[in-house]
């Protein structure tokens, strides 16, 4: 089992954890659906749950809002056991999908819903309403109903109203998926600027990286039940645990090779010098390294054991994608495998890339992770 | 490591409060339905027969008492007792002077008699005697000693059932007449529904109105309508060849009318959801339009062919109004029913002539359950609507087929309407008010429809608020899983039993001096009860389709913000829905103005209702009031779907601002 709180090592000072997740599981009928997961949130901290469709992203965030409580393990938030706790006696506030605004509801109405039998005057609803609309940015629409708006504004209407009774954590369900990209965008700019002004925890569930990645403090990697890591944006990108994280967040290459000692690795004919890792000398290994991290290099010899990890492979294929070449490379040193690898478009130019050309280039050890493909750690 | 604590959830306030709510309601559903079902299943096999082996004599004619004998021996010699006649109800009697032939209150004979069941009693005079020792009288004394039946649990009563041959005849009929009538009015009801949907035909509005009409009226009507055509002074009577009206013709015709609606409704929505890009490429392939018929049409719409078939099969095998008024001599289970108990008194049969009715009822109410999943499932693929294009011949074909059913359901109509209207048929031909003056006749007077206004008000008030909270607590608690699943087990329950079959058993439950809800018997409040149960189960489902169209996760935000769920129903849930409501509550009512079968047995001299009243001054001859009061029922839903369509339309554009479509 992964500990969490060694990892988490950016946010976490010495206060306890506002969120403390411990050995979750959730079992619908015989299939697990949340494996025994544990994770710790800071105060103020903006963590996103990712992962492919089905990891149970969902089902962990729902177990956190108490609306479908786990089988077993704790849940404390604020050093009060919620556990067992139903929604309504947890503090939170949450934004589906799809949005859930009640349909025949004004704005304003919608808005205030958690407001009203709180012993609050009619003039301070309103005002609450007025200060929550100003804040989302959409002042002045509080006579429209829902289906009058578009759906940006539908979801910043949704996150006012989770707002409205200032609860201490707030749970957001894929709130930006249902917009189209450039609504998208914009909208993970405004609302991560809206929680840090806040400092209010949040936990989002995504299934979009770039989401994730933009977003949050930390982000949490789900899979098929389990965390494989936790981490900052950049941690989880430039670090990854796990060939399942390696290949889901960005883009990856992904070949198979041999294990020759604790630094390095055989692919193909090459022996090339790479991460420590712990696969005995002779055992299968995978090798991984990120298209943007294979350096073109000028000065090579033609062919021989490569020195310092540099070799030259033959361009079979260049897609132009705006701001670089990806270039796909085989060569016969490497055997079946290929590779591929992004270079800017100037230095594409500068090298004067052509497909069939050869090209020189360097994969720098640090940057070459190695996995057990038997538990792909 | 050890494992992590297992977590036992806390339910919410909330959750308890609607599992109270739901508590009640599924309560009100045992006591209004299971219970009642109960005491008529208990009761159907329940028999009671004089066994004469266990009532013994002996006589003394002067000369000392004589041999012990037993009414068995007696009988033996003498036949005065067949053995049908040793079958009895539970208040069956026989007097002990049959096994004396020569028995003369005068003489100076005494009798000894002794009866040997310890559950079974006799009568000596006014006292219940319950022991079994001898008890001497004399020959004044004697002619009041009466015998009560042994009680015993068996299938007796089945057996009675089915070796009585003009009883079990009617299962065969029931059964002839459900089937003929299911591939008539489904085979019309296709077509209507064809030609509304595939063609470009004038006035598809007023066809699909006029389609609807015998929705609200009373099954019966349609009978009265034939009488007058085709009766023994039928207008249209040479029509027939010589053929009887009275009888399969007769009960045939009327149901044809009085399904044909609901087939049409359910086959119209099989036909407007099968995929138009399925003709698209039936053309691209040339196919010939008999082919493409045959190859997409029908298997596109044969879960709705296979669904309509049921329910007018349920409806037909089921109704007792028709067949009363219209079918003779002609024997059917519902009708046996009413005569068993109206008639003869004898409850157990009229018990076991609902069991066999529940039978076929049960299977085809499983039967269409299962299609209509089937179909669910076929309607959530999305299809593109067929758009039908003009087609000269084929349009005149639909046109002429349809104004011919026009015609059939909307004459049926207008001849109630003139019978109503004329003084005395075929005597005096003018026009009149006269029948209208119900008071002067039997069957409760315009009491009778007053009570029936009263319980269409009250069905579709009380109904439509048990309805729809208890849809709304089985869709959105949380947990209480087999409390749902219990639930919805008993609010599909009702569209099983038989109107006859509820109303029976609600004899048999309520009318029990042991039940504390007794007192409701003979009131208002059981005619609201049953109807509201009958009509339970169509109102369930309309409700929860409505609420499933709802977003899953509004309970979820308010839990979050701390609200009760009473206010989410309150401020949200109930305006969403407002249309099903009304939807509901229009149905209980049309169908509380419409139904007999379910309340024949419940009214009292006070609550004696319209629908009844159609019936039984029908019975009593008075045929023309009879229809006339079937018209005011007419008259009466009209208006109250045109105050529901103006409420309705009125509430779509308030709301409008909202609502998407
Ligand atoms: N109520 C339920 N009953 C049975 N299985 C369920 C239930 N809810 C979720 N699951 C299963 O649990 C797994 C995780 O579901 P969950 O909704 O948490 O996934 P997710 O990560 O949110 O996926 P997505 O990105 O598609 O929303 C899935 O395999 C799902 O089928
Ligand atoms: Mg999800």
């Amino acid at each position: 089992m992964m500990t969490v709180s060694n990892l988490s090592s950016a946010n976490t000072s010495n206060s306890p954890p506002y969120l403390r997740i411990s050995r979750l599981t959730k079992k619908f009928g015989e299939f697990v659906a949340l494996n025994d997961i544990s994770l710790d949130v800071s105060q103020g901290e903006f963590v996103c749950f990712l992962g492919p469709s089905g990891c149970g992203k969902t089902t962990f965030l729902r177990a956190i809002a108490g609306l479908d409580i786990q089988t077993s393990g704790t849940v404390h938030q604020a050093d009060r056991d919620i556990s067992a706790l139903p929604p309504s006696e947890r503090d939170f506030g949450i934004v589906f999908q799809s949005y859930a605004l009640f349909p025949n509801l004004t704005v304003e109405a919608n808005v205030a819903f958690g407001l009203e039998n709180q012993k609050k005057s009619r003039i301070e609803i309103k005002k609450r309403v007025n200060e929550l609309l100003e804040l989302v940015g959409l002042p002045e629409q509080e006579k429209k109903y829902p289906s009058q708006l578009s759906g940006g504004q539908q979801q910043r209407i949704a996150l006012a109203r989770a707002l409205a009774t200032s609860p201490g954590l707030l749970l957001l369900d894929e709130p930006l998926s249902a917009l189209d990209a450039k609504v998208r965008t914009y909208l993970r700019r405004e609302v991560k600027a809206l929680q840090r002004k806040l400092g209010v925890t949040t936990i989002m569930v995504t299934h979009d990286q770039e989401e994730a990645l933009t977003m949050a403090d930390r982000i949490v990697v789900m899979n098929a039940g389990t965390i494989d890591q936790v981490g900052t944006p950049m941690g989880i990108y430039r670090e990854p645990e796990s060939l399942f994280v390696a290949d889901f967040i960005g883009t990856m290459n992904h070949v198979d090779g041999q294990a020759v000692s604790a630094e390095s690795v055989r692919l193909g004919s090459l022996t090339l010098a790479c991460r420590r890792h712990d696969i005995p000398p002779g055992k299968p290994a995978v090798l991984a390294i990120r298209p943007e991290d294979i350096l073109p290099v000028d000065d090579v010899a033609d062919a021989g054991t490569p020195t310092d990890n540099r070799f030259k492979a033959t361009v079979r294929e260049m897609e132009f994608l705006g701001s670089f070449w990806r270039i796909h490379l085989v060569d016969k040193q490497l055997g079946d495998s290929h590779l591929i690898a992004d270079l800017s478009v100037n230095a594409a130019l500068r090298m004067d890339t052509a497909v069939g050309q050869k090209m020189a280039i360097k994969l720098p050890p640090d940057r070459l992770y190695v996995f057990n493909p038997s538990t792909g750690r | 490591m050890p494992p992590a604590p297992i977590i036992r959830p806390k339910t919410s306030k909330d959750d308890k409060l609607m599992a109270g709510f739901m508590i009640v309601i599924a309560l009100y559903l045992v006591v209004a339905l299971a219970f009642p079902l109960y005491a008529m299943l208990s009761k159907s096999f329940k028999t009671a027969s004089f066994d004469l082996k266990k009532y013994e004599f002996q006589v003394n004619k002067g000369d000392g008492w004589g041999p012990v004998v037993s009414a068995f021996e007696i009988n033996q010699t003498l036949h005065v007792l067949k053995p049908e006649d040793l079958v009895t109800s539970a208040d069956g009697r026989l007097y002990a002077t049959i096994f004396f032939p020569d028995f003369s209150f005068r003489s100076k004979t005494k009798y000894r008699f002794r009866q040997l069941d310890p559950n079974s009693s006799f009568i000596d005079g006014t006292r219940q005697i319950t022991d079994n020792d001898w008890h001497t009288y004399t020959a004044k004394e004697f002619r009041r000693i009466i015998l009560r039946p042994s009680q015993s649990i068996g299938l007796g009563n089945y057996i009675t059932y089915f070796s009585t041959p003009a009883l079990f005849r009617s299962i065969k009929n029931s059964l002839f007449i459900s089937i003929l009538t299911t591939l008539i009015t489904v085979s019309l009801a296709f077509g209507f529904a064809y030609a509304l949907n595939r063609s470009t035909m004038r006035f598809k509005g007023i066809f699909r109105i006029i389609a609807m009409i015998p929705i609200l009226i009373p099954s019966l009507l349609p009978g009265i309508a034939l009488v007058y055509l085709f009766g023994n002074q039928g207008m249209l009577k040479g029509l027939l060849f010589g053929a009887d009206i009275y009888g399969p013709i007769g009960i045939v015709v009327g149901a044809v009318f009085f399904t044909f609606p609901h087939a049409l409704i359910i086959i119209t929505t099989a036909l407007a959801i099968s995929d138009a890009r399925l003709y698209e490429a039936a053309i691209s392939l040339r196919a010939s339009a008999w082919r493409t018929f045959w190859t997409v049409t029908i298997p596109g719409a044969r879960y709705g062919l296979i669904s309509a078939s049921f329910v007018v099969f349920n409806l037909v095998i089921t109704d007792f109004g028709l067949p009363k008024v219209i079918g003779g001599q002609y024997n059917m289970l519902a009708v046996d029913i009413y005569k068993q108990v109206i008639g003869q008194q004898n409850f157990e049969m009229g018990a076991v002539v609902s069991v066999v009715l529940l039978v076929p009822a049960m299977m085809a109410f499983s039967l269409d359950r299962y299609v209509q999943k089937k179909q669910i499932a076929q309607l959530s693929s999305r299809s593109v609507p067929y758009e039908p294009k003009p087609n000269r011949r084929f349009d005149a074909i639909c046109l002429s087929y349809c104004s011919l059913m026009g015609v059939f359901i909307v004459g049926l109509l207008l001849v109630c309407q003139y019978a109503a209207l004329i003084k005395l048929w075929p005597y005096n031909l003018h026009l009149s008010l006269a029948n209208y003056n119900f008071d002067v006749m039997d069957g409760g007077g315009w009491r009778a429809y007053i009570n029936s206004i009263r319980l269409g008000l009250l069905t579709a008030l009380v109904g439509t608020v048990v309805v729809f909270s208890g849809a709304y607590m089985v869709e959105k608690i949380n947990g209480f899983r087999v409390l749902r699943t219990g639930f919805q087990f008993l609010a599909m329950l009702p569209m099983a039993i038989p109107g006859m079959v509820l109303g029976l058993s609600y004899i048999f439950f309520f009318n029990n001096p042991a039940n504390p809800l007794s007192p409701i018997y003979g009131t208002m409040v059981i005619l609201v009860v049953c109807t509201v149960t009958h009509f339970y189960t169509v109102s369930h489902l309309t409700a929860i389709t409505a609420l499933k169209q709802m977003d899953r996760e509004f309970e979820a935000v308010a839990s979050s913000l701390k609200q009760p769920f009473y206010k989410l129903l309150a401020k949200v849930t109930v305006p969403v829905c407002m249309p099903a409501i009304l939807d509901i509550s229009i149905y209980l009512f049309v169908n509380a103005m419409t139904t007999v079968s379910a309340v024949i047995f419940l009214y009292s001299p006070d609550t004696a209702l319209a629908s009844v009243a159609v019936m039984n001054m029908d019975d009593a001859g008075d045929i023309a009031p009879a229809a006339a009061m079937g018209m005011m029922i007419f008259y009466t839903n009209v208006a109250a779907r045109l105050i529901h369509l103006f409420v309705t339309r009125g509430l779509t554009k308030r709301t409008q601002a909202w609502r998407k479509r």
